[in-house]
């Protein structure tokens, strides 16, 4: 398995998924080798056989622009975690990319192994090369893709052609929802036959931090365009209209932060926008938990781990309907990203009305029990077997 | 001797739109119109005119054949201005002599469960109505959802009504048949009829159903499963939703063809004949019937939980119970009818979140993406519908 993060090594959603599915694979008898190009010595990896490429590589410039996805511009903030992604996210991208897929060539010819099973572009080349060195089936799982990344402006070609070449070499394509699905055959021109369906997934392990609710309500992601977080400070805006004493979190970081930060501060609301910044770990149960209800606004979703993430740390959702978590997730409110106004009012609805905010939180609580790593990484055996008898 | 009896319900609620809480005290426009005119309008076009052509043309046919109705008001209002020609069609039926209509609440209201003193209004003027419409006085009453308890029998036998319908559910029978009429414990003349769910719904769910054994149903199977109750049975309840014909059940599963051949494969049992409630009622009742809860057809629990079963549908009914006396106290028409409207069942349905995780049967026709959306637009509308009150009451 090739991947790019893993955590703790990781900035959100692609990390995250690697580990969960391994853990699936592994719990049910797979036994997973993880390449990935940054293999830190304090890496989760109990599960896994983990095969850091990075003493391979090239040392990464720290002090080069973060660019999680290419297409965004030069932060205006920089934390902690910020610092950090950029050892995952260099400058030199594209060099990394094609220097893990020189790599991958001798891997596959020490390693013994039936699949390739890679996550996102960034590995793709790397797929490709083990197949060609191993003739062992290859199967490209998509997380994001540009066109999620970028809201279908300023695509950048070269991760597109990376994307479009990988999905046609592989054998099997993995998407993480049929929402996804349907752009890699609108955009990619990929079989519908050709790829499967697996919805992500959690742990769906609740921890009480005893955190205290409050009139609190949270956005947390990356602070890019493709999550949507203007949308949620226009939405936030209409409802300090209705009811000043909420107060709204915006958690993560990303190229639009500082622009959130200067319009939340010129309507006037800066003192009830608050903007913790990148949060990590234990902190981000916590912050859950605190909030009374958590809201993903996202212009294009592949999945959407997170709204599960809430509803496990009993915490009610409002999701985009622009993404594959709410395809297969029942209980919780849907909204049109775009429509701030009906964002708003059921933002203030959920906060009104004790009953609908407490049975979307246990009815929620107890459907994402249902989504634990078991199912996807099943499915994923599923499509390893068709891959290797047809 | 086998009387058959078919009572099919007609009931179209005015949906409520997607009410926003920046709405309140600007905008107490609460209905669909456009939604509801389209289903109106779909449901008279693709049920009501292609079904009553067939009743009409099996009673030109059967000399012997008889069927009831029950519309809700609100239903006939909507008829009315949106479909007169579906109207006339049902006109045309009750003409015959041989097409009776039952009582129920004009709002398709829980009333019963909440305001004694609105369900008999409500019931009052739904007689109203149907006097207006059809010429003629229910004499048999069923509650919305046939919900039904000994209680319930003994207000409607004060109301002036023959007999009530109930679900002949097992829990309620246990041993005893649905095949026979019985008397509510408690009641004088009243008698109860009850719905033989069997083969009741082996009509308006199962008829379609590939995954059933007796699929495909036919006329002969059905008319001969019927004569097979000749000396067990005296009155086979047949009581479904109206919208079973072409809606529930598409033209393309072979509903109207069979429902065109039942009523003759039924009399080819020269023992077998067809009844209205009116009529069954005056079948000797074989027992009394102790039914202290309540029952209704709804779902495999036929309880009142599709409607009660969770705190928003507990709260949404609490709220609007609570405000009777200042709506009747405002002298406001619109704002009495408004009120009126908002206490159809459907409303509450719409918020149950029971099945709602497996997707069924209470999304036929919901206009909600879920039954919290549901309630949430119904609460706004309350929130409306207060300062309304206040403005009134000052």
């Amino acid at each position: 398995m090739f991947g790019w993060e893993f955590p703790p090594m990781s900035s959100g959603g692609l990390g995250t998924a690697c580990y969960g599915l391994t853990k699936g694979l592994s719990s049910l008898g797979v036994q997973v080798a993880f390449v990935m190009p940054h293999g830190p010595e304090d890496a989760y990896a109990q599960y896994v056989h983990l095969i850091p490429a990075s003493k391979a590589l090239r040392t990464v410039r720290l002090s080069s622009g973060l660019r999680p996805y290419l297409s965004v511009s030069r932060p205006f903030y920089r934390t902690r975690g910020q610092a950090r992604l950029a050892v995952l996210y260099g400058d030199d991208l594209f060099h990394e990319v094609q220097r893990l897929a020189e790599l991958a060539r001798g891997i596959a010819q020490e390693e013994q192994f039936d699949v390739i099973h890679c996550h996102d572009w960034m590995t793709f080349p790397a797929g490709m090369a083990a197949k060609e060195a191993s003739g062992k089936p290859l199967i490209v799982h998509v997380h994001a893709t540009e066109f999620d990344r970028t809201g279908g402006n300023n695509v950048n070609q070269a991760v597109y052609d990376i994307e479009r070449q990988g999905m046609h070499a592989a054998d099997l394509v993995i998407a993480v929802s049929q929402f996804t699905k349907d752009k890699l055959v609108a955009h990619y021109g990929v079989s519908p036959d050709k790829i499967a369906v697996v919805h992500n997934a959690i742990d769906p392990e609740f921890i009480d931090y005893g955190e205290k609710k409050g009139k609190m309500v949270l956005f947390l992601g990356r602070i890019t365009l493709q999550k949507g977080p203007d949308y949620f400070l226009e939405a936030a805006r209409r409802c300090l209209e209705v009811d000043p004493d909420i107060r709204f979190v915006i958690a993560g970081s990303g190229d639009m932060e500082g622009r959130l930060i200067e319009r939340a501060a010129a309507l006037g609301i800066g003192d009830k926008v608050l903007f913790p910044g990148f949060v990590t770990g234990p902190d981000l149960d916590r912050l859950y938990q605190m909030a009374d209800l958590y809201v993903m606004p996202s212009v294009s979703e592949p999945f959407g781990i997170t709204p599960l993430e809430a509803l496990k740390n009993k915490t009610p959702v409002i999701v985009s309907r622009t993404s594959g978590v709410s395809e297969v997730l029942r209980h919780c409110l849907k909204v049109d990203f775009w429509d701030t106004e009906k964002l708003a009012s059921k933002i203030l609805s959920v906060l009104r009305y004790r009953e609908a905010h407490h049975l979307l939180k246990e009815h929620g609580y107890q459907e994402v029990q249902g989504f634990s790593w078991q199912n996807p990484a099943k499915k994923c055996v599923e499509v390893y077997k068709r891959a290797c008898h047809g | 001797m086998v009387k058959v009896c078919f009572y099919f319900q007609a009931h179209q609620p005015y949906r409520i739109r997607e009410y926003s809480i920046f709405d309140i005290g600007k905008n107490s426009a609460y209905f669909h119109e456009q939604k509801n005119r389209e289903i109106l309008k779909k449901v008279a076009n693709k049920c009501y005119l292609p079904m009553n052509a067939v009743l009409s043309e099996l009673l030109r046919k059967h000399p012997e054949f008889k069927v009831s109705f029950s519309f809700s008001g609100v239903l006939l209002e909507q008829l009315e201005k949106e479909a007169p020609e579906a109207l006339k069609s049902f006109q045309d039926l009750v003409k015959t002599g041989r097409v009776e209509i039952l009582g129920e609440t004009y709002y398709h209201s829980l009333s019963f469960l909440y305001s004694k003193d609105e369900f008999v209004r409500q019931v009052r003027l739904h007689a109203e109505k149907v006097k207006k419409i059809f010429g003629v006085n229910p004499k048999v009453f069923r509650n919305t959802e046939l919900i039904y308890n000994n209680e319930l029998a003994k207000w409607v036998e004060d109301l002036g009504y023959s007999a009530i319908l109930a679900e002949g559910a097992d829990h309620v029978l246990q041993w005893r048949s649905p095949n026979f009429v019985y008397k509510p414990q408690g009641a004088q003349k009243m008698r109860l009829l009850l719905k033989n769910y069997k083969l009741s719904d082996d009509i308006a769910f199962r008829f379609s159903n590939r995954g059933w054994e007796q699929w495909p149903l036919t006329a002969e199977k059905f008319a001969q499963w019927v004569g097979a109750f000749n000396g067990s049975g005296e009155v086979i309840n047949l009581f479904m939703d109206y919208e079973t014909f072409g809606e529930h059940q598409w033209p393309d599963t072979g509903i109207f063809d069979f429902m065109r051949r039942l009523p003759g494969e039924i009399l080819k049992h020269p023992d077998n004949s067809f009844v209205t409630p009116a009529e069954a009622a005056k079948l000797q009742p074989v027992a009394e019937l102790d039914i202290p809860y309540l029952v209704s057809w709804a779902d495999i629990e036929r309880d009142v939980s599709a409607w009660t079963g969770n705190e928003m549908q507990r709260a949404a009914l609490a709220k609007i119970y609570e405000i009777e006396k200042a709506v009747q106290e405002s002298g406001d028409a619109q704002l009495l009818e408004d009120w009126r409207k908002l206490q159809t069942s459907d409303h509450f349905y719409y918020m149950c979140t029971k099945w709602f995780a497996d997707g069924d049967v209470h999304k036929y026709f919901n206009p909600y993406e879920s039954p919290y959306d549901g309630y949430l637009a119904y609460m706004n509308i309350l929130n409306d519908v207060r300062l309304r009150l206040e403005a009134k009451h000052g």
